[in-house]
């Protein structure tokens, strides 16, 4: 586990790029920062600066090489690389709310945002005016929009929002792309088309992702739980109520695991078992540093008794990798068919990359399917 | 100009009721009436029978529940069924329930708490750590996450 303190404020949002040399994250302000790897070391190499709004969201787009950013100034950026500079171009949202999450297209010819305006904006390049132009998807959502992830066949868009729901949308845009074939989430795919909405959870959906395949979408909320809805069960949804603090983000590993953090600042193990239909916790992937156990003279124990009624103090410090609550996971290697390296980034300023094989054999209990 | 930027007249309407795309609740649709289980647990209880009755109770407590008066009366039988119970007791009591139970007793036990009687607080705090213990910090979570208040 590698991990590197590039803060002291949390890292609102980050993405890689495709040989994942370089990483761009917003340091909570309005500008987005690329660090380049040095060897062992991060050094800024660029400073993107065009929004007047907190960057709430940042998708690095592999193949073509450009960056999306959207703010809390209602606006999205488009950059691209002009010989060793970013140059932005504005991308009209027609929201009047701060946008939230952004995420490119698996062909990366269009890319969606989720905003606080109810609705998703989605995003593709006229070529004819040489602009970006933008579609809405309004109904039937109610709250905010947290999350979203494209599945594989570049038409359908998982959204997760606050009004405690998820759902699959068409986001077929005739313009730019021919009409997809059928597939497990239905046929007709008309632009905005409902194709999935599950039922009310108690809690907002945070993030939302698309397992490698895309016949799976998992989510986790708000009430510490994780759902998982598999097209090849005609749609059936599981959920798991965990015993943890609520989790933020998840991501698939496997088409079977799934990996989620949250606020109790370690990144977790999920399996999904196809012929139950079940979710069960297969375990917590940190694995803490055994610090020496300092006994405790009788002093500190009378005095640990006298402030916080106990003599034990198992509980005083975080004896995880990051110090505060995970925002954000993305997979680095293997894709979420087979991941073999994952990165988390979090509210105290770090970044941790954590690798598959190395935590299945530091603990013994591990089975990712 | 002084003066009507001293009104605060406008303070007084709730614009939000106007707003045409507002978030109105899904109708719940009415649970049937549900039987009333106090006589039956009450029974138990006196027959000294705490864990059936406990599991009664807990049984009949459905989550669409519309009336406040039913609420209130369903929170007093649980109330009388935890109190009941002696210390040694409880752990065995939580650790036959399944998760769903759990919730639903850590949900009664924070009710539980807001209304505090006299020596209520005392047992209800030992409930807490049992259910804690197997809940976990989710379960008092999915309490204050819930939409469907016992």
């Amino acid at each position: 586990m590698a991990y590197h303190s590039f803060l002291l404020e949390p890292i609102s949002c980050h993405a890689w790029n495709k040989d994942r040399t370089q990483i761009a994250l917003c340091p909570n302000n309005h500008e987005v920062h690329i660090y380049r790897k040095d060897g062992a070391k991060w050094s800024k190499v660029h400073e993107l600066k065009e929004h007047n709004g907190q960057v709430t969201g940042i998708d690095w787009a592999p193949e073509s090489n450009r960056l999306v950013t959207c703010g809390t100034d209602r606006n999205a950026y488009v950059w691209t690389l002009k010989g060793n500079a970013w140059k932005p171009t504005l991308v009209i949202l027609r929201i009047n709310r701060a946008a939230r999450c952004v995420k490119w297209s698996p062909r990366e010819n269009k890319f969606a945002v989720g905003s606080g305006s109810r609705l998703i904006s989605i995003c593709y390049f006229e070529q004819e005016n040489d602009w970006w132009v933008c579609k809405h998807i309004k109904k039937p959502i109610r709250s905010t929009v947290l999350s979203l992830d494209w599945h594989p066949n570049n038409v359908l868009l998982a959204a997760g929002s606050c009004d405690f729901k998820c759902r699959i949308f068409s986001a077929y845009i005739k313009e730019v792309e021919e009409r997809p074939s059928p597939t497990p989430w239905g046929s007709k795919m008309p632009f905005g088309e409902l194709m999935f909405e599950s039922s009310s959870s108690c809690g907002w959906v945070h993030s939302i992702c698309f397992s490698a395949s895309g016949t799976r979408v998992a989510w986790v909320s708000h009430d510490s739980t994780l759902c998982l809805a598999d097209a090849s069960k005609r749609m059936a949804v599981t959920s798991l109520c965990t015993e943890t603090l609520p989790l933020l983000a998840v991501t698939f590993i496997t088409e079977n695991s799934l990996v989620a953090a949250g606020h109790d600042c370690c990144p977790m193990l999920f399996t999904y078992e196809e012929s139950q239909g079940v979710l069960t916790f297969g375990g917590k992937l940190d694995v803490p540093k055994q610090s020496s156990q300092r006994g405790l003279t009788a002093r500190e124990r009378f005095q640990n008794l006298d402030k916080k009624a106990s003599s034990d103090t198992a509980n005083a410090t975080l004896d995880t990798l990051h110090k505060n609550s995970i925002s954000q996971i993305s997979v680095l290697a293997g894709g979420k068919a087979n991941c073999s390296q994952f990165c988390t980034t979090g509210m105290d300023g770090g970044m941790s990359i954590w690798d598959v094989k190395s935590l299945e054999s530091a603990l013994k209990d591990l089975k990712i399917k | 100009m002084a003066r009507s930027t001293l009104s605060s007249r406008f303070r007084r309407l709730d614009i939000d009721q106007y707003d045409e795309n507002r978030f109105v609740e899904e109708p719940e649709e009415a649970a049937a009436a549900e039987p009333d289980a106090g006589p039956e647990v009450e029974a138990l209880l006196r027959q000294g029978d705490a864990l059936r009755a406990f599991h009664t109770a807990i049984r009949s407590s459905p989550a669409n529940m519309k009336s406040q008066a039913m609420k209130e009366q369903a929170q007093g039988t649980m109330l009388k069924v935890l109190t009941s119970f002696k210390s040694s007791e409880i752990e065995q009591a939580v650790n036959s329930l399944d998760r769903n139970g759990v919730d639903l007793l850590m949900k009664y036990i924070y009710k539980g708490f807001e209304k505090p009687t006299e020596n209520s607080s005392a047992i209800l705090l030992q409930w807490h750590e049992k259910a804690l213990a197997v809940g976990g910090l989710g379960s008092i979570v999915r309490v204050l996450t819930a939409r469907k208040t016992v």
